[in-house]
């Protein structure tokens, strides 16, 4: 029976939890451990899932007994599968890293309400990548988004509340937009259903109204996923949120959105609408290189370590996209690669920041002078997932931008397998920044003594960083799941 | 002595009415317009236009804001709790024509479970936007 409810469960079990945390506000610990072990149930749930779509046929849930498409169904494939898995894959592994990180952040007495946000966005997000449902899925964002306002606001810095308040407003314009365009899809279609709209599409697909429900589409949800030049919101959302909230939304948020944009292109619009009758192939490209350079090069220039790697993250949605506007299976199968590897890879270093936010008290490249002396697990963390960041061999980073260098020269454009390689050295520069000041420099005089960050701290941080080297060196995992999600999404609904 | 006499005596005589008429909205959703949503909102307006004339103090001694806080919650695990139920009792989530013997009684007891769990949370939500922002506005009165 319960293999039946899994795709209920996937979201249920954090979407349940969440109210129940506002009983145990007096005790911030019993909540943190309720979170931690709801997070590592949907977890467990996203694993059997996966399996469960890996060996079979894809999984489809109706909601109230109401038959697909007239009620709401959720639907599992190895291609949200995997997004799934690596939404509550993150939440689960930043939970152990939560509770001393979140006790210094956040005041006592808001624990708790912290926490029922958390929830609120992971179940959010995983609702955004299971169902079935094109209004669900604005439901869903728009559930997510606004947890993820109240968390960001819950920064430390009063600039905190500014960034959640840009956030706001990009959102919402971008939801509002993916909602006009739904709106459009359902006045054509009369479904709201992702497999009947991609049924009945191909019938009316030659109308403006089509094309303006594309246009909304594909804009709104590029704001949602921070493609550049709509990353805005990202920068300064991500510098001012508690650590553990920029770990969790660097490693998924971007990611769901992105998982969306596939959706809608590949498979309800399909890859010969979206790349042959409409020439998004010339729009997204040139945005994703742009995205890759100009972030990249900006990220050189900040002080601010959290705000590199926040500028790099765009760079990172740019590989994604560019792996994503080939319209092949390769280069889809690299964006999905790259999903998976750079959640891992960025998750990685955003910790081990995290766990010199919690000894120092700041994440500016000055303040870290010298620690590595003192921290030098967690430095060294950061080491390895900056070296995959940049992608040198062995690591995961490597893996993903070999593929996309496979799926440049496939399509031709050798060009792009040098800008590629380019690029990698402009991430090098950025890292190599905060390695210079943490070990070659002197911790500046004065400066109160650092000791080694907490095991508890150090762990989960760990666990990522050899994660990003594992997934570098045993490959079958991670290139099989996003091979097959390519083909899913490249072959639509069946 | 009160200069609002107007004020006073018309609120008193609209807050029955509105909160009868969010009842009427809440239980007769299944079968006119209205339902949870709706029916939350305008009960929440009669608390709120109380409290506009008798001030938030008053409003908060009847209606204090722990079990305005501790209803939201209670209101949407209302909602989820019928769902799960429906999937011990052999359904998929929220198929609740299969708790009771007869379907379609059960689809209509549980629509109307399922609403009630709306309505609350809607109400208690409203009620607690408006105290924080009416809390925030005294000085040295931090609204939570």
């Amino acid at each position: 029976m319960i293999e039946h409810h899994l795709p209920a469960l996937q979201v249920l079990l954090p979407l349940f939890a969440a109210p129940l945390l506002m009983f145990l506000v007096r005790w911030p610990t019993l909540a943190w451990a309720l979170t931690t072990a709801v997070c590592w149930a949907t977890f467990l749930v996203s694993a059997l899932l996966l399996e469960a779509v890996w060996a079979g046929d894809p999984i489809s849930y109706a909601h109230g007994g109401w038959e697909p498409p007239y009620g709401i169904e959720y639907w599992v494939d190895t291609a949200n599968a995997l997004v799934l898995l690596i939404v509550s894959g993150i939440s689960a592994i930043v939970m152990p890293f939560a509770r001393d990180s979140v006790e210094q952040e956040i005041p006592r007495d808001r624990i708790a309400w912290f926490y029922t946000a958390f929830l609120l966005a992971n179940a959010g997000l995983l609702g955004i990548a299971i169902t079935g449902d094109a209004f669900n899925i604005f439901v869903f964002f728009e559930i997510s988004a606004i947890a993820s306002y109240a968390l960001i606001a819950m920064g430390r810095d009063r600039r905190a509340l500014l960034a959640s308040f840009t956030y706001l407003i990009m959102g919402t314009i971008g939801t509002t937009f993916l909602l006009i365009g739904i709106g459009f899809l359902y006045m054509m279609t009369g479904t709201l259903n992702l497999a009947d709209l991609a049924e009945r599409l191909p019938a009316v697909r030659d109308t403006s109204t089509i094309r303006a429900a594309f246009a909304f589409i594909a804009v709104g949800v590029s704001l949602k996923l921070a493609l550049f030049p709509l990353h805005l919101w990202l920068p300064n959302a991500y510098t001012y949120a508690p650590s553990m909230v920029t770990v969790f939304l660097s490693a998924t948020a971007t990611k769901v959105a992105i998982y969306v944009l596939l959706r809608f292109f590949y498979s309800v619009f399909g890859v010969e609408f979206s790349f042959g009758v409409l020439p998004m192939g010339y729009v997204l490209m040139p945005l994703a290189l742009l995205g890759i350079l100009i972030p990249s090069i900006v990220a050189i220039f900040q002080a601010d370590v959290k705000r590199m790697l926040a500028y790099s993250s765009v760079a990172q949605v740019g590989y994604i996209i560019l792996g994503f506007s080939f319209a092949s299976t390769l280069g889809l199968m690299a964006a999905m690669l790259h999903l998976f590897n750079h959640a891992v890879t960025k998750a990685a270093l955003f910790m081990a920041l995290g766990a010199i936010v919690y000894r120092i008290g700041s994440t500016r490249i000055d303040a870290m002078a010298g620690i590595a002396r003192d921290m030098p697990w967690t430095m060294a963390a950061f080491v390895v997932g900056g070296l995959s960041l940049i992608g040198i061999p062995l690591t995961a980073g490597f893996v993903t931008k070999w593929y996309l260098l496979l799926a440049a020269l496939e399509a031709g454009l050798w060009p792009i397998a040098v800008f590629l390689l380019a690029t990698s050295l402009i991430a090098v520069i950025y890292i190599w920044r905060v390695v210079e000041a943490a070990y070659f420099r002197e911790r500046p005089a004065g400066a109160a003594p650092v000791r080694e960050a907490h095991p508890a701290l150090l762990l989960p941080t760990w666990t990522l960083a050899l994660a990003s080297v594992v997934f570098g060196i045993h490959t079958a995992l991670p290139i099989g799941a996003a091979t097959r999600a390519a083909e899913i999404l490249l072959g639509g609904y069946p | 002595m009160n200069p609002h006499i107007v004020l006073r005596v018309g609120a008193k005589l609209l807050i029955p009415v509105i909160v009868l008429f969010g009842l009427y909205v809440q239980f007769h959703g299944e079968y006119s317009p209205g339902g949870g949503f709706q029916a939350g909102i305008i009960f929440a307006a009669a608390l709120i236009l109380y409290a506009l004339i008798f001030g938030l103090e008053t409003v908060q001694q009847a209606v204090p804001p722990g079990a305005v806080h501790a209803l939201a919650g209670l209101g949407a695990l209302l909602y989820m709790s019928i769902g799960i139920w429906s999937m011990f009792a052999g359904g998929n989530f929220l198929e609740y024509k299969v708790l009771l013997a007869d379907a379609q009684l059960a689809e209509t007891a549980g629509i109307i479970l399922i609403e009630l769990g709306v309505g609350i949370t809607v109400a208690t939500v409203a009620i607690t936007l408006f105290y924080a922002f009416a809390g925030r506005a005294r000085p040295g009165h931090d609204g939570d």
